[in-house]
């Protein structure tokens, strides 16, 4: 059952963790600390509140448990869940800098509208882990809405930056991998062609943005215009004056046309960084892929050399087998010792190969299931994106039809 | 293409066509005759066989005319149109014609249709003739001769077009005037074939009649005027704020053109982009094209609407620009007639100043010199005074009726021009405003439109909620 309250964000009420709590980012505050090289800095800090679900649906409104985080925690929490739950699909955090800005939107991280939408951002980054069927469980995004001190000492302690693959080995991985699954070879493309047309589509936006500004503002002056005018005229005077009042009406607003557009523009970015999670998902079934194809290769190789060993013959070049061509054949000791050797790890690469297709047959089961929710929530998300972007100029056509005709009257009477 | 931007500064007067106005007086007084037969006949017929028949001298039938005009509303009897232009390629020049058509069931006219074809030189012309006649009356003005930024080729379509809509605009407004539209030259103008107007042209005062008032004309702008009436200084002063408060529009009118095309650019883009997006999408496609769509329709409403702008408030705006110009020449007309006026008046006074001390002087010294008696002397220059102070006093009277004419006239047209500024002006507004509310109303057929779409969608699906 989904439900399409909580602004644009889909909300699955089954998950365990909104069952339990209501979760917000309540407020923004500026700071000024000490920063790790020991230079002042400002910085933004926003306050999370939870409350126990059943507390407001009694009636009582008891006080929200809160805490303050800043931006680079929740970064921390982000890469944890990256690398604890490779297999899904993570949440992106709104952005760090404000990109995409047209002339009058501020790109100052300061600025009070960008710390606005991007409280709006963090919030919705919380509710999407919280309705999440793997992520909401987990214990540490539990304790980072609940305790203040100290979380971050624990999140180092699991130790999940070790796990973290290097960029180079995923890299890598992506050349060399032979028989990726074909979906998930699919779904990276898909997952490159969403950022490209989504980049593009906010940057044609907001120019365009830029531009409607323009042509709205330009109005002014005739608000202007028209009031000189009609202090030299006798009976035009009174309609030129309360046209020029509508003409000004109409040039401010372009401002809340505005803002409402840049939500839209927020929802499409939302969905521009969900491709690069979507990207990450199908990069590390290639690595496990990979993993598992070297695994493989390995034990072919050994299984090989213990043939060659066994009836004498040697296929396979080794620097070994002509070194002991070279200087004279080996001791039937030597070779039972060696035969043992290859023996046990065989054995061994055997148990590696049976484990790491489990792991990519797991991968591919759970990783396939999260895309798949994320599919119909994506295809959910932007549909409502959309039609609120209609929503929006049904209401902006509106505005201009009342102030023109508004104006007209007024004119009439010129 | 660039927008037309014009240097409202550019004059449009007809400077080429050489007589300044304020020495008509001058040739009014050919034509004494002919003001006593006009006085007398319905002022709105004109007597086809003077050029000038259409002067009225007397205060009294101005008069007459303009209580006739209230009524010549409701049945205009001449209809003007021009169309159709074409371009003409001769060894020394090519020139565009219009052609003029003519409607009318006026007696003074051959016939009721009539059909020519014009050059802009034509309609320079004419203005000319009717400024020439009517030296303190209010001439429409004439498109620019030619534009002064941003112009490559004066025989662009859009230019040519612009151009044909402000003749046709020219020529209503003076078949609409109580005095212009019996003119004869307004008439010959309507009706010659080529090779008549073309002889037609050629009549009129000398080239040495026409400098010699130059020279007269310069004078009396250099005076200056003294006693300038408080309700012309007031005109004066209104005309210039009047003037920049409708360039101001004019070029206000002209960057909102200029941003909606900036704005049409960037939103040309957004449609194929949701398109271009829609391919990689499966249930979204559907949604993605049709927002593709909507924006495309957006799109073409947004051309219309600056088109509509183009064509429509931007012509009046900048016609009532150059209106001004027109106006505060002939506030200067006026002023000069009245220097002339004041001029003659002071020259009178001197000359009689003189005739009363030369009774008292005696100048004996040359007189007896050349054998003379005293008193045949005196007799003498008293004579010549005598008649010099009459021409000057016939002179003076002329002015003054000049004068009297020219302000009046000059009222009159001025309390005409403001109704129909205003008229035009407000209606210029009212249809801008009307057709902005059209391109909104479209617009917001497209998007409820998509809505719905969605909305039977959505619930054949059965999976949104859209309270």
């Amino acid at each position: 059952q989904f439900l399409g309250g909580l602004g644009f964000v889909m909300v699955e009420k089954g998950t365990s963790l909104l069952k339990m709590m209501e979760i917000s980012v309540a407020e923004a505050e500026k700071r000024t600390g000490k920063n790790a090289v020991n230079m002042q800095e400002t910085y933004t800090v926003y306050l999370i509140e939870t409350r126990p679900v059943d507390a407001a649906s009694e009636g009582t409104n008891p006080v929200p448990d809160s805490l303050w985080r800043r931006y680079s925690e929740f970064e921390l929490l982000r890469n944890y869940l990256l690398v604890t739950y490779p297999f899904s699909v993570v949440p992106p955090l709104p952005e760090k800098r404000a990109e995409f800005v047209w002339h009058k939107l501020s790109a100052d991280n300061m600025d009070p509208d960008f710390v606005e939408r991007r409280r709006v951002g963090l919030e919705n980054f919380l509710l999407r882990v919280a309705s999440h069927p793997d992520l909401s469980s987990d214990k540490i995004f539990y304790s980072f809405l609940t305790e203040e001190n100290g979380w971050k000492e624990t999140v180092f302690e699991t130790g999940f930056q070790a796990k973290a693959d290097s960029r180079l080995k995923a890299l890598n991985a992506t050349f060399r991998v032979k028989n990726p699954d074909k979906r998930f070879a699919e779904m990276k493309h898909y997952g490159d062609e969403l950022q490209s047309v989504i980049s593009q589509l906010l940057r044609v936006r907001a120019r365009a943005a830029d531009r409607l500004y323009g042509v709205y503002k330009v109005h002014g002056n005739y608000g202007r215009v028209f009031s000189e005018w009609s202090a030299i005229e006798k009976e035009m005077g009174d309609g030129l004056q309360s046209a020029g009042h509508h003409m000004d009406a109409y040039a401010a607003s372009v401002d809340d046309i505005l803002e409402e557009e840049e939500h839209y523009a927020d929802q499409l970015k939302e969905y521009l960084f969900y491709a690069d999670a979507l990207r990450a998902v199908c990069r590390k079934h290639e690595l496990t892929q990979y993993e598992l194809e070297m695994a493989a290769q390995d034990l072919t190789s050994k299984k090989q050399q213990r043939e060659e060993l066994a009836t004498g013959t040697i296929r396979t070049f080794s620097l070994k087998g002509m070194t002991s061509k070279l200087f004279g054949q080996e001791t039937p000791e030597q070779r039972e010792a060696k035969v043992k050797m290859l023996e046990t790890q065989i054995e061994e690469g055997e148990e590696l190969v049976k484990e790491r297709n489990t792991e990519c047959e797991e991968f591919v089961k759970s990783a396939w299931v999260d895309i798949e929710r994320f599919k119909e929530q994506k295809d959910h998300d932007l549909r409502e994106a959309l039609i609120s972007y209609a929503i929006m100029q049904i209401s902006m056509c509106k505005k201009g039809i009342q102030v023109w005709n508004n104006a007209k009257e007024c004119f009439s009477k010129m | 293409m660039s927008g037309f931007v014009v240097d409202s500064t550019v004059s449009s007067g007809n400077s080429s066509v050489a007589i300044p106005t304020d020495i008509s007086g001058q040739i009014l007084d050919l034509d004494e005759d002919d003001d006593l037969e006009v006085f007398s006949k319905d002022t709105t017929v004109t007597d086809g066989s003077s050029f000038n028949a259409s002067m009225q001298t007397s205060p009294a039938s101005m008069i007459n005319q303009y209580k006739f005009e209230e009524d010549a509303e409701d049945t205009k009897d001449i209809f003007v149109t021009v169309d159709n232009p074409e371009s003409h390629v001769t060894a020394i020049e090519t020139y565009i014609t219009y052609r003029v058509v003519t409607k009318t069931t006026r007696s003074e006219f051959d016939s009721s249709e009539f059909e020519v074809r014009r050059r802009y030189q034509d309609f320079l012309w004419l203005k000319g003739r009717l400024e020439e006649a009517h030296p303190t009356l209010i001439v429409h003005p004439l498109p620019e001769k030619f534009v002064v930024k941003g112009m490559v080729e004066r025989f662009n379509e859009d230019f040519i077009e612009t151009r044909r809509r402000a003749l046709h605009r020219f020529l209503n407004k003076i078949a609409e005037h109580p005095i212009f539209s019996s003119s004869e030259d307004f008439k010959i103008f309507l009706t010659a074939a080529p090779g008549e107007l073309t002889s037609y042209k050629k009549q009129g005062p000398g080239f040495l009649s026409r400098m010699g008032e130059t020279v007269k004309a310069v004078a009396a702008a250099v005076r200056g005027v003294r006693n300038r009436p408080q309700e012309f200084t007031e005109m004066q002063e209104y005309v210039e704020a009047f003037s920049q408060k409708i360039s101001s529009l004019d070029k206000v009118t002209q960057r909102i053109v200029r941003e909606q095309k900036e704005y049409l650019e960037e939103l040309k883009e957004c449609g194929p982009t949701y398109a271009l997006w829609s391919q990689s999408e499966e249930e979204l496609a559907e949604p993605l094209k049709d927002v593709a769509g909507c924006v495309d329709r957006c799109c073409k409403e947004t051309e219309e609407q600056v088109k509509n702008l183009n064509d429509n408030l931007i012509p009046v705006l900048h016609e009532y620009a150059l209106c001004t110009d027109t106006l505060k020449a002939v506030l200067r007309r006026r002023d000069n007639i009245q220097a002339d006026f004041e001029a003659k008046t002071e020259a009178l006074a001197t000359k009689k100043a003189d005739r009363d001390t030369e009774s008292k002087v005696l100048s004996l010294a040359w007189d007896s010199l050349v054998g003379r008696s005293p008193e045949e002397v005196k007799q003498q220059k008293q004579q010549k005074l005598k008649g010099e102070i009459k021409e000057m006093r016939d002179d003076l009277d002329k002015a003054e009726d000049r004068l009297e004419w020219a302000n009046n006239a000059l009222k009159s047209d001025w309390t005409r021009w403001q109704k129909d500024m205003r008229t035009d002006l407000r209606s210029a507004f009212v249809d801008t405003a009307e057709r902005n509310v059209n391109y909104y109303e479209k617009c917001l057929a497209v998007w409820e439109s998509f809505l719905h779409s969605q909305r039977t969608d959505a619930e054949g699906n059965g999976n949104v909620d859209f309270s």
